[in-house]
């Protein structure tokens, strides 16, 4: 059997289902110490004075520091992207100094000998505000005489990025039918289930101190090379492991202030420090994502074939710009066109400063903002003109023999059938039935109302080849890294760059291990997360794993097997180009019983007694991919809502995801990828939302406010996949993290709106709680 | 500092708490049972659910003087030596109910006291029963097909033993 496309159970559950994990908060070394820190309780305001003498008396407290104490040597935390030359980069202490700019951010900090002893003495810690004015809506932010969040740079605005293609204003003067909307992105909380957590280990002393950072990243390479940037700390005496790591979903997509304190306490005390963070200190200090006002114009002709689209994006930047917080919306841009053509394309972003938590990646970054939009921009076209849905866009849509396409927004989609997809999707949704259904629920005027939504996206991923990374100004490459050493017993290690955290990289990456090297899949162990057992690589994020990280491994170990070919070769005196390799072992063409396994031939390198002229003992290979092209996973995505008219309340009644995400390494973790993306879509569609009051203060701190769904308040899922290889990478992947998340969301909601339509509804904001759908009932009756 | 006595996955402790100590913090930090994780501290994701006196309990939200003299059991007592070999838990690896597993300890807890109040539940009856159990990974498909399949295991153990 081969193990890609075998539904592997996972090696990595066995620690996992009996508590013998390794989070970061489960580690504490001789010694530690725990921090604790004192947060902003305004969202604006002049620091005065924090006085930190009383807490400094406390039991068991080592030390106390404000930002000022730090100032020296706290640097600034860093941004990757400058995304145009002109962008407002303004400097962000890691604790702030003399100015506080969201509610949550750390003022103090207490070390003490336990986490109890730590947080009490935060209650003698003397904090002298002066409130300042707080900007809150990003709207209003760009005004002329608006106030300030960095009073020293004139502007709340951080950048303005423009992509331009095709003659739009000719297409929008000509077009019979143009359809302006304004959809808004809520701000959204990421919530992984495991808090972040750092903990340091300094060793040595002086100059030569090292120093073990274990934290709850998903990415430890980035992170030291950063945290050396930030504390000037040489990058060589920086070792970042992450061990266990409870989800991300781009939260842990960043060089976070309490990851370089946690560096500098160590330094200046000389133990290891740890700090987990409780979850209202996570939900208003780590980044959150989305956050954007979208302002979309279609233009079409009457047949409904677009013309052009024009994007005029507000993105919410939050008080500082972190690691890649410029640069997620623009991943936007090239999306809003989604799987369609079209002749003319205009996108303008401003990035806008307020008085809240920073935002940057969530997962799917920019692209389900925009497939939001142009996937409710169909749903509008095709009730507009009186079309199927589906139909509208059957008009639009890259037909399959159309592949490659260079699509409107710049890139090349290599492959895709969206005719399949959809086709599928359509048999399994049972969409006739269902539309039969509406239109007699819709004739009886039942209060419950059924509404069908349609989602027909497609996304990039593989982030990303390095040359567009750097013609886009991102501060580094895209590339990832892989080894694979066949050891002298014949077993094999294989060490990644990426970094997983709960998408089971040890289980997948054996599986291509074991298939291109022909070993069993128990004799792959897989070693990730950790600088001083992978030496480089770009991490985890951006569904960029499996399409550059696995393709890496694929190369590595085909470069073994060709290292292994010439020993073999020689061994049996034979040609090269006679030899074949099948199931881990290499025979002599025609001499069935001349072979030998590539066992045997990791033992022959390591004893290096006979090898080849210049062929170098033991067994193994490094692989640096970096990709040619993205890879864009597409899909069609069916939800049937039953709206009760007098309460609002949406139930999901059936969903129907049919993706393609290329050829599929573990088809169980793929659809476990799809089930999670799908809930946190749905999740944004109908009931997260972060949400800041007038002051700025955030009043969703907690899981009771912030309201990620349960069990109970999600449906069954139909998933189904069909598979159409990529074709920039020979394992045919294509990635699969993030499509779920961006399919949904705009399935949901058309579903809801196509449910209320007959009532005159054109739009519910999300989240469409039964309070705004009802509301929008209220409303669009009345007009 | 008062004195308790708990009995933790069959091993029997006796330490001087603080009153306000909590139950999650006494298993994790003084006895080092740190298979049980905190997700919240306000008891709306359930990561940290454990059974006291057999009933499901979230030990963020319980003082460690309150388990005083009654039994407490973790994921890591759930299997002989840990094997992981509990119905549940094997029903979760073969259903693919976890990804990150963070949750997974409590969420294996709250479904066997889910399971010993209603042996064989039907899809909505799980969804409902772990309902203060949140997964930001997996979408619960998985994890409700786990549950259910565990069920049937444990109903099938109960007769032929």
């Amino acid at each position: 059997m081969t193990e890609i496309g075998h539904a592997r159970l996972r090696s990595e559950d066995t620690r996992l289902i009996t508590g013998r994990t390794r989070w970061t908060d489960n580690l504490t070394p001789a010694g530690t110490l725990h921090v604790a820190y004192l947060r902003s309780p305004h969202a604006h305001a002049r620091i005065d004075n924090v006085d930190v003498e009383a807490a400094k008396r406390r039991p068991n407290v080592v030390a106390v520091l404000s930002g000022k104490d730090l100032a020296e040597e706290q640097g600034a935390l860093p941004c990757a992207w400058q995304v145009t030359e002109d962008m407002k980069l303004p400097a962000h202490p890691p604790m702030a100094v003399d100015e506080v700019r969201y509610a949550g951010e750390p003022v103090a900090c207490v070390v003490a000998r336990d986490r109890y002893s730590a947080v009490d003495a935060l209650e003698d810690i003397d904090v002298d505000y002066t409130p300042l004015p707080p900007v809150v809506d990003m709207e209003q932010a760009v005004q002329e005489g608006a106030d300030l969040v960095h009073s020293d740079m004139g502007t709340n605005a951080s950048y303005t990025w423009v992509f331009e293609q095709g003659d739009l204003d000719a297409a929008m003067r000509d077009a019979p039918v143009v359809l302006e909307r304004r959809f808004v992105q809520q701000r959204l909380i990421p919530t992984a289930m495991e808090p972040r957590a750092v903990l340091c280990e300094p060793d040595g002393s002086g100059p030569t101190m090292d120093f073990t950072l274990h934290s709850a990243t998903q990415i430890p390479h980035i992170l030291r090379l950063m945290l050396s940037v930030v504390t000037e700390i040489p990058e060589h005496r920086i070792r970042v492991v992450a061990p266990d790591v409870g989800g991300g979903f781009g939260s842990k997509l960043q060089v976070y202030g309490e990851e370089v304190l946690a560096l500098l306490l160590a330094r200046r005390l000389g133990r290891p420090v740890k700090w987990t963070e409780s979850r209202s200190e996570g939900n208003m200090a780590a980044h959150h994502g989305r956050d954007q006002i979208q302002k979309v114009t279609l233009a079409a002709d009457r047949d409904g074939i677009i013309k052009g689209l024009k994007v005029e994006l507000l993105a919410d930047m939050g008080a500082y710009l972190m690691l890649v917080t410029p640069g997620v919306p623009l991943l936007g841009a090239f999306m809003f066109n989604g799987i369609y053509k079209m002749d003319a394309y205009s996108f303008t972003c401003t990035g806008v400063f307020t008085n809240k938590t920073p935002t940057d990646a969530y997962r799917g970054a920019g692209r389900p903002e925009a497939t939001f939009a142009i996937e409710r921009l169909m749903d509008e076209l095709a009730a507009e003109l009186g079309v199927d849905p589906i139909e509208v866009r059957r008009r639009n849509w890259i037909r399959h023999e159309e592949f490659p396409y260079d699509t409107i927004a710049g890139l090349t989609y290599d492959t895709g059938n969206y005719e399949a997809a959809t086709e599928k999707a359509l048999a399994l949704f049972e969409y006739d039935k269902l539309r039969a259904e509406q239109k007699d629920r819709r004739e009886r005027r039942d209060p419950v109302q059924l509404g069908i939504g349609v989602s027909t996206y497609t996304e990039m991923c593989g982030l990303a080849p390095s040359r567009v990374l750097g013609s886009l100004s991102y501060g580094a490459g895209g590339w990832e890294h892989a080894s694979v050493r066949v050891l002298p017993s014949g077993k094999v290690e294989v060490v990644t760059g990426s970094s997983a955290h709960g998408q089971g990289h040890e289980t997948a990456w054996a599986q291509i291990a074991s298939d291109r090297l022909g070993v069993p899949f128990e004799d792959v162990k897989v070693l990730h997360g950790d600088t001083a057992v992978s030496p480089k690589g770009m991490d985890t994020y951006g569904s960029r794993s499996l399409a550059v990280g696995g393709v890496a491994l694929y190369r590595a170990c085909d470069k073994v097997v060709e290292k292994a070919k010439a020993i073999a070769a020689h061994l049996l005196e034979a040609s090269e180009d006679d030899l074949d390799f099948g199931g881990g072992r290499f025979s002599v063409r025609g001499v069935e019983a001349a072979g030998l396994s590539i066992q045997e031939v990791s033992q022959a390198a390591f004893a290096a007694h006979d090898l080849p002229e210049g062929v170098e003992p033991t067994l193994d290979s490094d692989v640096t991919h970096d990709p040619d092209n993205f890879s864009f996973p597409h899909g069609t995505h069916l939800c049937a809502v039953e709206v009760d008219t007098e309460t609002g309340f949406t139930k999901i009644r059936e969903y129907v995801a049919v993706d393609d995400v290329g050829t599929v390494v573990n088809p169980m973790i793929v659809e476990g990828q799809v089930h999670g993306g799908l809930a946190q879509g749905i999740a944004q569609a109908l009931y997260e939302e972060a949400v800041y009051d007038a002051d700025g203060n955030l009043t969703t701190t907690t899981m009771a406010d912030y309201l990620l769904p349960s069990a109970a308040d999600l449906p069954h899922f139909t998933t189904d996949r069909t598979e159409t290889p990529a074709a920039g990478n020979p394992l045919g992947v294509k990635g699969v993290g993030e499509a779920g998340t961006i399919a949904s969301t705009p399935a949901v909601v058309n579903a809801i709106v196509d449910a209320l339509r007959p009532s005159g509804v054109r739009d519910v904001p999300m989240p469409c709680t039964p309070e705004r759908v009802w509301t929008a009932l209220r409303e669009g009756g009345a007009r | 500092m008062p004195r308790i006595r708990v009995e933790v996955d069959g091993e029997t402790y006796e330490d001087d708490v603080e009153p306000r100590l909590l139950l999650v913090h006494y298993l994790r930090e003084r006895l080092g049972k740190v298979g049980t994780p905190v997700g919240c501290d306000t008891t709306n994701c359930g990561a940290c659910t454990v059974l006291l006196d057999g009933l499901s309990v979230k030990s963020c939200s319980v003082l460690a003087v309150q388990a005083d003299g009654l039994p407490v059991t973790t994921v890591e007592g759930l299997s002989l030596d840990g094997t992981g070999d509990h119905p549940l838990q094997q029903a979760f690896h073969r259903a693919h109910a976890l990804q990150c597993g963070y949750c997974t300890p409590g969420m294996i807890m709250a479904s066997l006291d889910l399971l010993r109040d209603n042996p064989d539940p039907s899809e909505q009856e799980v969804r409902e029963g772990l309902e203060g159990n949140l997964c930001r990974c997996t979408g619960y498909q998985n994890i409700v097909r786990a549950v259910r399949s565990a069920a049937t295991e444990m109903r099938g153990r109960e007769v032929t033993s």
